[in-house]
């Protein structure tokens, strides 16, 4: 299929420059190469500047209410597991007020894919702060700087038992359509943190990572089955060094040492995805940290990808199992399973 | 004793198992041929401590014929303990220090017979029910026309059970049995139907069934036997019921089935998204049981999630539920308000319960009619229906889905506590029998051209969803464009569209029936209700000989609502609330002088104190 079929009539509205133009462009091609007809496949969104994006993909959608792409999503595929279901949140939406029901959708590992667009800020209502942005960030509802400690996604998801868990870039293109395709791949709740510039409120908020400069020696792509190497001049690799105690840590050595480690997304324990996520996120959390320049790079990529049942599968398998064994086979046979007696 | 009906309660401590005696003794009756009315009457707690009066759990039932109610006061009151005696004989003052019997506050008439387990009046008993004096009965001032029948309850089940084999705990669990034999031969229940019943009752359990036979026979015999000093009790058997088949039916599984049957109907999958609420979890039980049905269920994390998982599903293409209660309504309103936007068909159940807040999660209002029918942001109109009898909840609620599914819109049913875990006879439908549901669909001519905005004639939006090809759409709770479907902002499109939404809702008043006057239409009175109130206001008119209009459809009204209130002088407005249904009217129907009778104690009206009431106004 070509990208083009996904395109919608609407035109698109985001403002100039803004990085949902880009995962907008990456959702219709992964569409495209994932292959599945527009007619089976829904997007379901919320409030804000990325839950516009149904309106811009020629496939089934609903721009639903603040908070709640979740829960509508979780109708959606669980009602009719056979279609393919995204849901675009950004991260008031799916952090802040639908926080309860992205847990719950990751907890339950419904098959559905997550497009978490996180720009650090409430744009849509015009720039107040939000649940992922650094402690300590002025904005128009901090005019003092936030007082609070904000989430890592990253750590969220895991902390929900989330099964898949990717991170990309809206200046990638090619790690972005990677991502999508593989999430739609991964059965059950596949997350896929776009970090997106918000041209107009917080602009340059990723521009440590998204410098095409520096971007190769600030960030890792992860890729399952390959070792763990970066750098322009892809020399440095990815180590766990086991001396400084009980807790190894992760660190950079050359990328010819032994020690480098092979990525592996399928491995149930989350223990070195939770490292490999938060590298360098301290970075993010605290204003007072952007000087830090973290001597590890920011991963990129699928971290996380494990198959376990999904919610939708179990729900739908537990139904066809009782009406198999179950001698009542329409409603006037289940009325007679009741107590009755003849007047 | 010859009587048209008879109203028995039981009641002990809430591990007794006071409701399971009691649904058992009414399904048995309406086994009889009599019809029947119940009411559960349990604590908020779970297990309150043994024997205090906190713990006591009640289970009223009027059998016989002509029963529209459980009734006010009970002819024959089971009491288990000394606790149970305290509450039944002074009702909500049992609190009081010094109370005695006042036939007004008292569960049971002054010329009631008493059955009571003596060997639970001991010093220890006496004392955990707060008593003063050695003699409760005294203490109570239980007029000399009641009849007590002491009857040793705990050591005549310990007696009956000694070969059995069970430990002591078993043995006193089986005490209830035992009283529930007395209490069959006190109304002259032949004993093989209770035993075969009794049988049928444990199946899954057959080890339980000779010792509850033996108990419960052991109590009849005893009664029997012993020649207890009172005179039996016959009761008429219903007349009026058509025949067929029949079951008795609590409220929510009527409501639960109803969703099913209306599923099956329609040839819809049947998706309920809940979260446990008071007292409308029976019915996502209910339906979580019922997989054989395919109904899907989720349990969701929240309120908020429960009724926006059935909006994805509705938007899906089900026939999609969420049901819940009061504070529940509160959470959905957003949501709830995106069908309405969206135009998607969904049905919300309340179950009202005692508000507002937390409230009384256990006791029955009607106090959520105005939340229903306004309680949303915007101009937000759904269709509002209430079922008005246990048994009725199915019909409502397959009426529920029917007008949704055929409306594309919302619709709120109402039932509440009383009729939520009360149980009344039901005949059984056929589903061939139940009238037919049409879902909106699309006209194949419209593939390729499809948008969200399209209605019929009706007003009524086309239904695509997806995996149907060529009507690919964006839905969206924004206000979208009147003929293109996208979002709009336009100052007439937007006028436009919120009458085009309530011009939907109003029309439904088209496919519903006319509103019926019962009792003495001819009267110059006209007693007014909705909901819950049908049996306690139908018979008070029958008492009083004036009219009533009893409304199940609320939002819209029916046609003839004006036609009808305007030709009564005295038009009085019944309801569990402080008057919203009367407000709906003033605002609605102009030249009526609506006058208002309110009860807001958490209980259902006593057709006594309204006939006293209405006798005043």
């Amino acid at each position: 299929m070509e990208a083009s079929q996904f395109k919608s009539d609407q035109y698109v509205r985001f403002c100039p420059g803004c990085g949902d133009h880009a995962i907008c462009m990456a959702l219709q091609k992964a569409m495209a190469q994932i292959g599945i007809p527009t007619h089976e496949v829904a997007v379901i969104s919320g409030i804000g500047c990325s839950s516009r994006m149904p309106h811009y993909l020629n496939t089934y959608g609903f721009n639903t209410i603040h908070g709640r792409a979740g829960a509508v999503a979780t109708g959606v595929k669980t009602s009719h597991p056979e279609l393919t279901v995204w849901q675009m949140s950004g991260d008031g939406d799916l952090l802040a007020i639908g926080g309860n029901h992205f847990i719950h959708e990751i907890r339950r590992n419904v098959d559905l894919n997550i497009c978490l667009f996180n720009n650090r800020i409430y744009g849509l209502t015009k720039g107040q702060y939000s649940p992922t942005s650094p402690k300590g960030f002025v904005s128009k509802s901090s005019p003092f700087g936030t007082v609070e400690r904000p989430f890592i996604p990253a750590e969220l998801v895991m902390g929900a038992r989330g099964t898949f868990f990717a991170r990309t870039l809206d200046v990638d293109m090619p790690t972005t359509v990677d991502c999508m395709v593989k999430a739609k791949e991964h059965k059950g709740a596949s997350v896929i943190e776009c970090l997106v510039n918000c041209v107009i409120f917080n602009n340059g908020t990723h521009n440590w990572i998204a410098d095409r400069e520096t971007r190769a020696d600030r960030s890792i792509i992860l890729r399952h089955g390959e070792k763990m190497i970066f750098g322009a001049n892809k020399d440095k690799g990815l180590a766990l060094d086991y001396s400084q105690g009980l807790i190894p840590r992760l660190i950079v050595v050359a990328a010819d040492d032994e020690r480098v480690l092979t990525h592996d997304a399928h491995t149930a324990d989350p223990t070195l995805h939770r490292m490999l996520a938060l590298m360098g996120q301290e970075k993010f959390t605290d204003v007072a940290n952007a000087e830090i320049q973290p001597e590890l790079p920011i991963a990129l990529g699928v971290i996380r990808d494990v198959e376990a049942e999904t919610y939708d599968e179990a729900v739908r398998n537990q139904i066809n199992a009782v009406q198999e064994k179950s001698k009542v086979k329409s409603f006037d046979e289940l009325l007679m399973t009741l107590e009755h007696w003849d007047i | 004793m010859q009587k048209q009906n008879v109203v028995i309660r039981f009641c002990g401590d809430s591990g007794d198992g006071m409701q399971l005696t009691g649904n058992m003794f009414s399904s048995l009756s309406a086994i009889l041929g009599e019809e029947i009315s119940t009411l559960p009457d349990f604590p908020a707690e779970i297990r309150a401590p043994q024997g205090t009066l906190g713990g006591v759990s009640g289970f009223q039932v009027c059998l016989g014929n002509g029963v529209y109610t459980p009734g006010d006061k009970a002819d024959v009151i089971v009491a288990m303990n000394a606790a149970a005696l305290k509450v039944c004989t002074l009702g909500s003052k049992f609190n009081q220090a010094g109370a005695q019997y006042v036939e007004a506050d008292s569960m049971y008439k002054k010329d009631a017979v008493i059955v009571v387990d003596t060997d639970s009046f001991t010093k220890v008993d006496l004392d955990k029910a707060l008593y003063k004096t050695d003699n409760p009965f005294t203490e109570l001032g239980i007029p000399e026309s009641v009849q007590i029948v002491p009857v040793a309850l705990t050591a005549l089940t310990k007696e009956s059970l000694k070969d059995s084999g069970m430990d002591n705990k078993a043995i006193l669990k089986s005490r209830n049995m035992f009283a529930l034999g007395v209490v069959c031969w006190l109304f002259n229940r032949p004993i093989d139907k209770a035993i075969h019943f009794l049988e049928g009752k444990f199946a899954k359990k057959p080890a339980l069934i000779a010792p509850n036979v033996k108990v419960l026979t052991d109590g009849f015999n005893y009664g029997n036997n012993t020649a207890l000093n009172i005179n039996t009790i016959n009761v008429e058997k219903a007349e009026d019921l058509a025949h067929g088949t029949y079951t008795s039916i609590a409220g929510n599984k009527a409501t639960a089935w109803g969703l099913i049957a209306a599923a099956k109907k329609s040839g819809k999958q049947l998706f309920l998204g809940s979260y446990p609420i008071t007292p409308a979890t029976d019915i996502m039980q209910e339906l979580a049981a019922r997989k054989d049905m395919g109904v899907v269920v989720v349990q969701a994390e929240d309120e908020i999630a429960g009724v926006c998982t059935a909006v994805g599903a509705s938007f899906a293409g089900d026939l999609a539920c969420t049901s819940t209660s009061g504070p529940g309504l509160s959470l959905k309103s957003e949501a709830i308000g995106l069908a309405v936007m969206a135009e998607l068909p969904l049905v919300v159940i309340d179950v009202q319960r005692g508000g507002p807040s937390t409230g009384l999660p256990t006791k029955t209002e009607q106090t959520d009619l105005l939340q229903a029918v306004y309680g949303r942001n915007g101009e937000c109109p759904a269709v509002v229906i209430a079922a008005s009898t246990s048994a009725n909840c199915f019909q409502y609620a397959y009426e529920a889905c029917k007008i949704a599914l055929e409306n594309m819109t919302p619709v709120i049913l109402m039932t509440d506590t009383y009729l939520a875990n009360g149980t009344g006879l039901w005949r059984l439908p056929k589903l061939a029998e139940l009238p037919a549901i049409k879902p909106q669909s699309v006209p194949e001519e419209l593939k390729g051209k499809y948008n969200p905005a399209l209605r019929d004639e009706n007003n009524v939006r086309y239904w695509a969803f997806p995996g149907m090809e060529g009507y690919e759409h964006r839905n969206i709770g924004l206000e979208r464009d009147s003929q293109k479907g996208s979002i709009s902002t336009n100052p007439e499109n937007h006028e436009r569209m919120v009458k085009a939404r309530q011009a939907k809702v109003d029309q439904v008043a088209n496919r519903i029936p006319e509103l019926r006057v019962q009792g003495n239409a001819d009267s110059d009175t006209l007693l007014v209700g909705w909901g819950s109130t049908e049996g306690h206001l139908h018979a008070a008119a029958n008492e009083l000989n004036c009219a009533l209009a009893h409304f199940n459809y609320i939002n819209p009204l029916p046609k003839n609502t004006a036609e009808v209130l305007r030709r009564y002088k005295k038009v009085i407005v019944c309801e569990l609330n402080n008057g919203q249904f009367a407000s709906l009217l003033r605002m609605k129907i102009a030249g009526v002088d609506f006058k208002q009778y309110n009860e807001i104690m958490g209980q259902p009206f006593a057709v006594e104190r309204i006939v006293e009431s209405i006798k005043q106004m």
